[in-house]
């Protein structure tokens, strides 16, 4: 008997329309096919999805945390890339 | 009991579902993977969802102490009505599988027929199962052409479980006097009548999954009469076990 592991997948779920997919988490599976099943069984069975995306997860490009430095902290003290400086009539709920 | 051809007619397709819930539900947490194992209890509970609805009826129909409870936990083997096939082991996952779907492809055919029956509540509880049975039958189906069209081992696997099972495929067909009755009343579903499409849709998947039909000719039959194989007795004494032991127990 084989004992190698089928891919790892990555699973999005899309909880009702009009929302985005989002990713749930990821599974096994040997092939796209079997991942959404899969992904039906693990991820949607209380009722929590209207729409599944699966990707292998080797198919994933992912930032490196080592340079987490350069990408993310500059970022930090840049609060007026925020557009909070601007005054809202108190008309205007919700923003 | 004044219905007792109703009554015996729902218990003779509930009884179905609970032995194969039953079996599925053994696998729970020995499923061969963990997303296979989740699968494999969705639909067990999917079956015992359908059988409380079942059995809730029945009891109606029964009009006496009976709870659904006491139909599903108090029977003896022989008053089980479910068909041979649903009752056989889980040998291997092969047998599991191959199980399932040689069962999935009669009781979609069925349930489809059964949301025209002209009793409202076998209706209503056929259209809510047909979609969850769907699903099943695609499941299985999936497993039988990927353990047929796989490797030389899980062809050979997948091979015998069919064979063996095969035997048990005709009394699916069989009718029982309470499902004369009720075909005549308009209420139940002509079993006959679904055999030539059920073995074409199995014949297709076998093709798809590079596995031979069984030549074999000669069919078990004797469960829609009580009449069981040995494995039934060992599956009720787990599922009835709490029952027997602490009798009216809830939790």
């Amino acid at each position: 008997m084989s004992t190698k592991n089928w891919p790892l997948w990555e699973i999005f779920v899309r909880s009702k329309n009009g929302l985005e997919h989002r990713h749930f988490g990821s599974l096994h599976a040997a092939d796209a096919e079997m991942a959404l099943e899969n992904a039906r069984d693990v991820y949607t069975r209380r009722n929590e999805g209207v729409s599944i995306w699966v990707v292998e997860s080797k198919n994933i490009t992912a930032s490196n945390p080592e340079n987490n430095g350069e990408l993310f902290e500059p970022a930090q003290d840049k609060v007026y890339r925020h557009p909070t400086f601007y005054d809202l009539p108190d008309e205007v709920k919700h923003m | 009991m004044k219905n007792e051809n109703l009554y015996n007619y729902i218990l003779g397709i509930a009884d179905n579902s609970l032995i194969l819930g039953q079996r599925m539900g053994e696998l729970c947490g020995h499923g061969p993977n963990l997303e296979t194992d989740i699968a494999c209890t969705n639909i067990s509970l999917d079956l015992f969802g359908q059988v409380r609805s079942y059995f809730q009826y029945a009891a109606k129909i029964a009009g006496d102490e009976r709870s659904e409870d006491d139909i599903a936990m108090l029977r003896k083997e022989r008053e089980y009505k479910n068909v041979l096939l649903v009752e056989q082991p889980n040998t291997n996952f092969a047998y599991t599988l191959g199980r399932q779907f040689l069962f999935d492809v009669y009781h979609l055919a069925f349930l489809k027929e059964l949301q025209k029956s002209t009793d409202l509540t076998l209706s209503a509880i056929a259209n809510k199962c047909v979609k969850e049975v769907s699903y099943h039958e695609r499941f299985s189906s999936d497993w039988i052409k990927r353990l047929g069209d796989g490797t030389e081992e899980s062809n050979a696997k997948m091979q015998e479980a069919i064979n063996d099972l095969w035997t048990y495929t005709d009394e699916l067909f069989h009718q029982t006097n309470a499902d004369k009755a009720m075909l005549a009343e308009g209420i139940g579903v002509d079993v006959t009548k679904l055999k030539e499409d059920y073995y074409n849709r199995v014949n297709a998947v076998l093709e798809v999954a590079t596995l031979n039909t069984p030549e074999s000719k000669w069919f078990q039959k004797g469960g829609k009469e009580g009449i069981h194989t040995e494995h039934l007795g060992y599956l009720l004494s787990d599922l009835q076990y709490m029952q027997r032991t602490y009798p009216n127990m809830e939790w």
